[in-house]
């Protein structure tokens, strides 16, 4: 099966508030708050580390989630943040722009 | 051509008009905040539409100039379009042109858009809300239509300066931010007082049987924040300004959330 590679968009503006990330879209001002899971999915989305690999890596390691579980739910939630161009998608690594993400 | 400089925010803009009862429309529409054109950086000369051109009937003022305007930017220049206006200004130089039925709605939501692109740009914003001084503390009061801003304004007391009850002005100044008086009214149908102060509080109100404040989560305040800001420009660059202006704020300003019963006694809690 093909893998999925995942990158933030640079047309977005994100924060890190109250432990919650917070992204709006500079496109069409779509603004959108993340959960712990998403937020590390969304983190880890450097273009280069295959979905799969975030998920087994990162998002079971630090929550109680079956793997199945996991990756259907990054999957849906990688799909709604591609519909708005929050994130992008490809089958193959994505160049390493640096993305409009402000630290912590 | 007459000349007036009207200034709100400590941002002068010049108008020309070759109309001297349009210029004194103007200068009694803007009582207070007539400023003296040497320092202006931005200027526009107003024409009026040939009559039956504009495309609507000179709209009431309301508190929603959202969907009826238009504002592009060509990589030159800002347009901004509304059935009884269209303009367009250069930011870099501060020139611009207006033609426009000959009622100052028109001007007043032009001004709206300029000063909401000149501070997104400065990192301060346009706030939907009632602001007012007390104690040398300026307290901003934003919320939806109905949520009680020309109600907490009218129960001001004697001791509050109303900066207005419908647009508020912020300024950012050396990672400060100030709030402004200005001449957009709402329902009270009253200029602001043309004065400023540190903003202390930013209450999002909502009313009740009793009155509270209660804190609000970061996420929560910068949704709400968010929606409340003037912002009309479809510019991906603006947008990323205005968001992170928003989150910068918000790590300046304390936020909640004010709960009233709408009689004087909600101001012991403002002070």
């Amino acid at each position: 099966m093909a893998e999925t590679y995942i990158a933030r968009s640079t047309k977005i503006a994100a924060r890190n508030l109250g432990g919650e990330m917070m992204i709006m879209s500079a496109v069409d001002s779509t603004f959108f708050t993340l959960n712990p899971v998403a937020t590390v999915i969304w983190q880890a989305a450097d273009g280069k580390t295959p979905l799969s690999q975030i998920v087994s890596e990162q998002v079971c390691s630090e929550f109680e989630v079956e793997p199945e579980q996991a990756r259907r739910d990054a999957e849906e939630f990688v799909s709604q943040l591609s519909q708005h161009g929050i994130l992008l998608i490809s089958d193959h690594p994505l160049s390493s722009d640096r993305p409009a993400t402000e630290a912590p | 051509m007459r000349e007036i400089c009207v200034e709100i925010g400590g941002v002068p803009i010049l108008l020309r008009t070759p109309d001297s009862n349009f210029r004194k429309l103007i200068e009694q529409r803007y009582a207070g905040f007539v400023g003296t054109a040497n320092n202006a950086q931005s200027s526009f000369d107003i024409d009026f539409l040939p009559v039956g051109a504009s495309r609507a009937e000179v709209p009431a003022e309301t508190d929603d100039d959202g969907p009826s305007i238009v504002v592009k930017h060509d990589g030159r220049k800002w347009h901004f379009e509304r059935g009884d206006f269209h303009a367009e200004w250069h930011a870099g130089t501060g020139q611009g042109r207006i033609a426009l039925a000959p009622s100052p709605y028109g001007i007043d939501a032009i001004l709206r858009i300029v000063h909401s692109l000149i501070q997104a740009g400065q990192g301060g914003f346009l706030l939907h809300g009632a602001s007012a001084i007390r104690n040398r503390k300026a307290f901003l009061f934003s919320g939806v239509s109905g949520a009680g801003k020309t109600t907490i304004s009218r129960l001001a007391p004697p001791d509050a300066t109303l900066l207005t009850d419908e647009i508020s002005y912020v300024r950012c100044e050396s990672g400060k931010y100030f709030a402004c008086g200005t001449p957009f009214a709402g329902e009270l149908a009253a200029l602001g007082e043309n004065a400023q102060a540190p903003v202390e509080r930013l209450f999002f109100l909502a009313k009740g049987a009793e009155n509270r404040i209660e804190p609000i989560g970061q996420a929560d305040a910068l949704r709400m924040l968010l929606r409340n800001i003037l912002f009309f420009a479809d510019d991906s660059e603006l947008v990323g300004k205005v968001f992170r202006t928003a989150c910068e704020f918000l790590d300046r300003v304390p936020v909640s959330r004010l709960t009233f019963y709408p009689d004087e006694h909600v101001w012991e809690l403002v002070q």
